[in-house]
């Protein structure tokens, strides 16, 4: 019987989820698709979560996706969405290929440190570099083509929300995949007992690399689709700040399921929309009290939260990776 | 006992500070031997066991493994190479359950310890798994946290970990200690009968620290005695364990 | 003139170091001896900034004489260090007993952003001044050059508020009660060192010295918010640089960035901020414990 109830759940939420287009009004369309972009990116450094790290310089990532898009069309007249993606997905896969060999190797502060590092030489480059990178102002990102189509200025917002539902399930999917696999299990062990990782035979530094490098990839794919969907690019998105808000949202939606950045960031870009409009001098204030409320009362955050409720109605005696 | 030597220390010593935790070790263990350590507290018995399998390096002396010298390679070389280990504190991934545990063991094994799309949990492996713990008794617990678990009940996890490997060395330390004494006997028979299949044709070699006497003269052949970082004595168990003035010296004046 | 612009370079240099000084100092001293990275350390400079203009404010709008705002400074420092910081580190950081290091980043975090919009809430965003005291003290001619003395005096408080760390913590009881903290809290607290209170005192402190570089540099700048967000970064990175926990180390870490930064603004400077980072990125791979600091424990 409860299967029936989950798949008629699972059944309701896909339809939404297609009909989104039609049935929700075009900010609010839009503020989704920016939540399954940004979903991405809080997904990468979940992931990383899970080995204990917290990457407080994934805008490196994010910046660089979404550059590497815009540098795409101002200096290549590229304006193909797959092609732009394809490429934000390589150079961010080589970057965190070549960064992860020094990342890989630290932990705790370290980490954090080193991450917000490399994320700030990128800003500054961003920032200084006018000539090629647009400095403050940024650059524009014109509509692109999908998959060779000319897309109009009505359905824009219909295609771009597709092109991120798309990418943020292939993102979910692999990270779901990569949680319940070897990789995946011993990145949680090098949290859990470092030790033992490395008296079983396998490399904490091996592991954290790997997924390190999913990371990244996520982290650029995020960027990417997001410059795809504003039309615009600038150094703020290599900012501390900007990575803070990703962490922010992951720790917001917890580590227990490759599900929650997606929902935590929905959460977050609505509640921000509805905020600043009401209250612009508290919503900064708002987001400190919560991850202050969340550190203290529920560090396993609004999944931990939808957990302990769901074990309230029927207690569960195993452990499983949820979804 | 003309079988082949698994592990051979050569004036084993590391010291911290001004303290020479072990002072030159030489010991031969030969496939198909148990081997009980014995000896007071910091006398050198697990920071020999840390040299061994390479969690410190060695100030002096080598280590030398069925034949190849493995001073100076690190837990997770060692561990590949076939020697495995459990530990003083059980070190077991507290948050996974306890199939979960062995499940990674098995995986790393296999070399699928990057595998990042195939789950951790194949129908090969899980059998695998299955079969091992219930050889040692902990069956019943597959789904069961670590964190919940009992004492003897990690220990043995511990030590199903390190068999996990296929190792042809098991170097155990204390795997009764924290147990209760009507435990005992069961975790360490439990443990040496699943010890003594033997593996690749070859028989393993079992080490085990222990500070029970009674369970050392039971089941060990052999007994090395560790006193101040140097190994006083080595010989059969019956013929150590009952020489007075080795007592007397090492575990001062006791009956 | 090259001589000229390698002086210019010299004075500005140590002008900007002695504010990344003044700005670091308190950052890797809280951390020493809490184990704290206290990201809410800009919002402590902010809240000098803001205070010291609002009390050089009161004592022109009074028509109080100008000598009068340089105590207002230390005053506005002094005020946020007694207030604020004790609250912060009894109220909240206690609580973080036997939580790692990244969980008390993050609390700190917390505080910034909570702080951005109270800062927001009591001040506006319209920026502040609080120049008269920059003016007040007039110029200097060295050379062909003329330098605003203010700036100057900044290097020679730096220089005093350095001896005066140097002289609490090696030479005082206070000194001696922090270090043995810092070696080891669990050992101190059972040789009857009151730890939660010398933390307390060293918190305060260290909210007292990023509250003093606010509040001095207040009469430099435009007092906006965001001005928390953006030195504790690169207070992160001087601390980083000079090892964190060593304040020896921020004082020659922030030497060398201060020097750095400044020849790269007159030489290249498109590079100065990317030399910034790029140096702290290079000490954090091949020196993690600061260019000045020593190996203590080991890397896995």
């Amino acid at each position: 019987m409860r299967r029936v109830f989950k798949g008629l759940g699972l059944g309701l939420v896909g339809l939404g989820l297609l009909g989104a287009p039609w049935l929700l009004p075009g900010w609010l369309l839009f503020l989704l698709s920016l939540a399954l972009a940004k979903g991405l990116v809080v997904l990468g450094v979940l992931v990383l979560m899970w080995g204990g790290l917290v990457s407080f310089g994934h805008g490196l990532y994010f910046a660089a996706g979404a550059y590497t898009v815009a540098f795409l069309a101002k200096f290549l007249g590229v304006r193909e969405a797959a092609l732009g993606l394809l490429a934000a997905a390589l150079l961010n896969g080589v970057l965190a290929g070549l960064l992860g060999l020094f990342l890989s190797r630290y932990r705790a502060i370290f980490f954090g440190m080193l991450s917000v590092a490399f994320s700030m030489i990128l800003y500054a480059f961003l920032l200084k570099f006018y000539f090629i990178t647009g400095g403050t102002d940024g650059l524009r990102v014109p509509i692109p083509t999908v998959l060779g189509f000319e897309v109009s200025a009505r359905d824009i917002r219909t295609v771009n929300y597709f092109v991120n539902l798309v990418f943020g399930l292939l993102g979910l999917f692999a990270a779901w995949r990569l949680s319940r696999s070897p990789l995946g299990y011993l990145m949680r062990g090098v949290k859990d007992n470092e030790v033992r990782v490395e008296y079983m035979g396998a490399s904490v530094k091996a592991t954290v690399y790997g997924v390190y490098l999913f990371s990244g990839v996520l982290g650029g794919l995020g960027g990417a689709l997001v410059a795809l969907s504003v039309g615009h690019v600038a150094p703020d998105l290599a900012y501390w700040t900007t990575s803070g808000e990703f962490v922010f949202v992951a720790i917001l939606g917890g580590t227990g399921s490759v599900l929650s950045p997606f929902l935590a960031s929905a959460l977050f870009e609505l509640v921000r929309n509805y905020a600043i409009k009401l209250s612009p001098y508290t919503w900064q204030l708002s987001l400190g009290l919560v991850l202050l409320g969340i550190i203290f009362f529920y560090p396993e955050g609004l999944w931990g939260l939808y957990e302990w409720v769901k074990g309230r109605w029927r207690p569960k005696s195993s452990s499983k990776p949820s979804i | 006992m003309a079988s082949e030597v698994v592990l051979e220390t050569v004036d084993l010593a590391r010291h911290f500070g001004g303290l020479w935790a072990v002072a030159g070790v030489s010991v031969r263990v030969c496939a198909g031997e148990v081997v009980g350590i014995v000896g007071p507290n910091g006398s050198g018995k697990t920071t020999f066991l840390n040299l061994v399998t390479g969690y410190l390096k060695p100030d002096r002396g080598k280590v030398i493994y069925l034949g190849r010298e493995i001073t100076g390679l690190g837990p997770r070389q060692v561990s590949r190479l076939g020697v495995a280990r459990s530990f003083q504190i059980p070190q077991l991934y507290a948050g996974m359950t306890v199939l979960e545990n062995i499940l990674m063991a098995l995986a790393v094994r296999e070399g699928q310890a990057l595998e990042f799309f195939r789950p951790l949990k194949t129908a090969g492996r899980v059998k695998k798994a299955e079969e091992l713990l219930e050889r040692f008794g902990l069956s019943k617990l597959l789904n069961v946290k670590v964190s919940a678990l009992g004492g003897g009940e990690r220990k043995l996890l511990d030590v199903a970990i390190a068999f996990a490997s296929e190792p042809k060395l098991l170097l155990l330390d204390e795997p009764t200690s924290g147990i209760s004494s009507a435990e005992r006997y069961q975790v360490i028979e439990t443990v040496l009968r699943a010890l003594a299949e033997p593996v690749g044709g070859r028989e393993r070699a079992v080490v085990f620290i222990e500070h029970d006497l009674e369970v050392v003269r039971r089941y060990a052949r052999r007994v090395l005695v560790f006193f101040e970082g140097k190994v006083l004595a080595d010989g059969p168990a019956a013929q150590v364990l009952e020489d007075e003035s080795l007592r007397q010296r090492v575990f001062g004046a006791r009956g | 003139m090259l001589t000229e612009r390698l002086l210019a370079v010299l004075f500005d240099g140590l002008i900007f170091g002695a504010w990344l000084f003044l700005v670091s100092a308190g950052l890797t001293f809280v951390y020493g001896v809490l184990r704290v990275l206290n990201v809410a350390h800009g919002s402590f400079y902010a809240l000098g900034a803001y205070l010291a203009a609002t009390l050089v404010g009161l004592v022109v709008g009074r028509g109080l004489s100008p000598a009068l705002t340089y105590p207002a400074l230390v005053l506005a420092a002094l005020l946020v260090g007694l207030t604020v910081g004790p609250a912060m580190e009894r109220l909240l950081l206690r609580r973080l007993a036997g939580r790692d290091e990244v969980t008390g980043l993050l609390l700190t975090f917390a505080v910034l952003l909570i702080f951005e919009d109270v800062i927001k809430l009591i001040w506006g965003v319209t920026p502040w001044a609080a120049d008269a005291p920059y003016g007040a003290l007039g110029q200097l001619k060295l050379g062909a050059v003329t330098y605003a003395v203010y700036p100057l005096a900044l290097i020679g408080v730096a220089a005093l508020m350095g001896v005066l760390l140097w002289f609490l913590t090696g030479r005082t009881a206070f000194g001696k009660l922090v270090s043995a903290v810092i070696a080891d809290r669990e050992v101190s607290a059972a040789l009857g060192v009151d730890v939660g209170r010398v933390s307390n005192l060293a918190f305060s402190l260290g909210t007292f010295l990023a509250a003093l570089g606010g509040a001095l540099v207040a009469p430099m700048i435009s007092v906006v918010p965001g001005i928390s967000v953006e030195v504790i970064v690169i207070a992160f990175a001087v601390t980083v640089i000079g090892g964190l926990g060593n304040v020896a180390g921020a004082a020659l870490g922030a030497l060398v960035v201060g020097l750095v930064r400044t020849s790269a603004l007159y030489f290249f400077p498109e590079l100065d901020l990317f030399l910034v980072y790029a140096l702290m990125t290079l000490v954090l791979i091949f020196r993690p414990y600061g260019l000045f600091g020593r190996a203590e424990i080991r890397r896995i």
